[in-house]
């Protein structure tokens, strides 16, 4: 268990940073829970650090494709109604959100 | 015997010289969910009625197509609720989407529905397919049609258990990081992750797009290349979808392996593998080695660092996916917020779980500012040596053999507070990801009881080499693994 003279790897500020990049509201208990979970998880993250890789080029996908195209073609849309249909909240054809702006 | 406990090609075979009908089948599969699967609770949702009229419908087809019904036709069939299908409740075993129905099918949908298939139901997952056990569902722990106490695996562990306790005849599952071949291995079926681009993405609920596959779970090794040859295919909707031709699988599987060379690599042997599974699976490399299998030592030296890799690409590329559950065109919406900040935010952490809150957090941490160098660049570094480490053993080997996982099913509630050790669960199973590798796990003998998986891992598009020693050791071996609760659960 962490004590006092131990600093774990993720700050309980880190986590709230974090949550508030992406938009997720967290309960204090939750926000101490993923400290430690996330400290955890970062630690066993440092292990890579002993690998040399600076001359290995990184790889974001397995397969060699590039530049996938397709015709420039219209086709018909989802209907109108089917994709309305899962809205939380609509008003008429529109989906309806909260105001951006204050007037 | 019950109708429910048949492979696709058995019943394939019945249907056609017309001793059985589709009605009957899906009437079979459907009492044994109706005994089962109020133990079992593999399903989110059954679809008892519109498997009823696509059984039907599959009938009349057969009676006028006789000979040239595609194979599929008139199989019940379960799909992860992570596949989206078209008029049927889409979860992702999660409160964000508990009441989303797609207005559209996912393309393994569409291929499925044309063969005819009969779709009995969606099966639960680990929330948005992170993690191990199905007990990061939203909504229940399935449980291990081998021992009730333990875990199906996950994060397929529903459609894991639907076949291996006859509730469906075959099902479809994904895999990220193992969620196919490790529930597999613990429920004791076939499951098959194919090379990354094999099957097209379209309309799978995206978790981590260079790593998601969908694949089949089935009862054996032919009913995997059946099931294969109907879903896999270039699809000009998924932009990382491959070209490569479908082969006849089922005809190439049949070919000799005498003469293949098998790799045994000793990191996926290492400290925490129970030795009653290592015993099984050394015993099922020799039965391969006196088919004329040749058999040797190989090292993948990065075995140990794919851990850290995938755990930091998947919730990376999952942190980026599912950015777009915002509560506004679909899913759950927080009703008490003020403003919009508020709202998205108040959606996101009331509509999310645990496992799934902690991989936005871990995967939002490595990308941001300051970070992203040390630890995304650094893992997709890292992933390239992985994919290498496998290139080096490809040049003198045609296939890698190993254990699925180190250990049987665990007991629900063991791992489940504990991040780092569920994570360890899909240890053996993640370096095929990473690397995009086609692996299938097959069952290869009990320990304790409970079924012990054996996985070949292949070169990019060589499902068929996979496939051919899957089979070969299936026909010697002879073995047929049933959980003692399947028999006489239902009878019709």
């Amino acid at each position: 268990m962490p004590d006092t003279e131990h600093t774990e790897a993720i700050s309980r500020k880190d986590v709230q940073h974090v949550a508030d990049l992406a938009r997720l509201a967290l309960s204090p208990e939750e926000e101490e829970r993923f400290q430690h979970q996330l400290s955890a998880v970062f630690e066993h993250f440092a292990m890579l650090n002993e690998l040399d890789t600076e001359h290995i080029s990184p790889t974001a996908q397995v397969i060699p494709l590039t530049n996938v195209m397709r015709p420039d073609a219209a086709e018909p849309p989802l209907p109108k109604e089917d994709v309305l249909a899962n809205a939380p909240d609509r008003e008429e054809d529109q989906f309806r959100v909260r105001a951006i702006l204050d007037f | 015997m019950n109708l429910s406990e048949l492979t696709v090609h058995e019943a394939q075979d019945r249907l056609r010289r017309g001793e059985t009908t589709s009605a009957a089948l899906t009437e079979a599969v459907l009492a044994q969910i109706e005994a089962l699967d109020e133990t079992v609770r593999a399903f989110v949702t059954v679809t008892a009625d519109e498997a009823r009229a696509q059984a039907q419908a599959a009938d009349a087809r057969r009676a006028q197509e006789g000979a040239d019904a595609p194979p599929l036709l008139g199989i019940p069939a379960a799909i992860k609720d992570v596949v989206n299908t078209k008029g049927v409740r889409t979860t992702c075993s999660s409160r964000m989407l508990e009441n989303y129905v797609p207005p559209y099918d996912a393309t393994v949908m569409e291929k499925l529905n044309a063969h005819g298939i009969v779709l009995v139901g969606k099966t639960n997952m680990d929330e948005f397919a992170m993690g191990s056990s199905t007990e990061h569902s939203a909504f229940f722990t399935t449980r291990n049609p081998w021992d009730t106490e333990r875990v199906p695996g996950g994060s397929s562990g529903g459609s894991a258990a639907a076949v291996a306790a006859d509730e469906a005849v075959f099902s479809l599952g994904s895999d990220t990081g193992g969620s196919i071949r490790q529930p597999a291995a613990l429920c004791g079926v076939v499951g098959m992750k194919p090379t990354y681009g094999r099957v097209s993405r379209y309309g799978l609920v995206a978790f981590a797009s260079s790593l998601d596959q969908i694949g089949p779970f089935t009862k054996d090794v032919t009913d995997c290349a059946i099931v294969l040859e109907a879903i896999c295919g270039h699809d000009r909707r998924d932009a990382t979808s491959a070209p490569q031709p479908v082969p006849n699988w089922r005809e190439e599987m049949t070919q000799s392996v005498k003469g293949l060379r098998v790799g045994v690599p000793k990191e996926y042997f290492g400290a925490g593998i129970e030795p009653e599974v290592e015993a099984s699976v050394r015993a099922a490399i020799e039965q391969l080695a006196a088919l004329g299998v040749a058999v040797e030592d190989v090292s993948l030296p990065h075995t140990d660092h794919a851990l850290a890799t995938y755990y930091i690409i998947a919730p990376a590329e999952a942190s980026a996916n599912l950015a777009r559950y915002d509560g506004i065109k679909y899913g759950y919406a927080s009703q008490d917020a003020e403003t919009m900040w508020e709202a998205y935010s108040r959606t996101r952490g009331e509509g999310f779980g645990s496992e799934v809150k902690r991989r936005i957090l871990v995967g939002t941490h490595a990308l941001s500012s300051g970070y992203y160098d040390a630890y995304y660049l650094k893992a997709q570094k890292v992933r390239t040596l992985i994919a290498n480490d496998f290139q080096e053993a490809f040049a003198r080997v045609d296939a890698i053999v190993c254990p699925t996982s180190a250990t049987v099913a665990f007991k629900i509630g063991e791992r489940v507070d504990d991040p780092m050790s569920m994570y360890l669960s899909d240890l053996y199973t993640l370096p095929c990801n990473v690397a995009g590798l086609p692996g299938i796990s097959q069952p290869c003998g009990l320990a304790q009881g409970l079924p012990v998986g054996l996985q070949f891992l292949g070169k990019p598009f060589d499902e068929s080499t996979l496939l051919r020693l899957a089979y070969a050791y299936e026909q010697a071996s002879g073995a047929r693994y049933k959980p003692a609760l399947t028999s006489g659960a239902a009878q019709t």
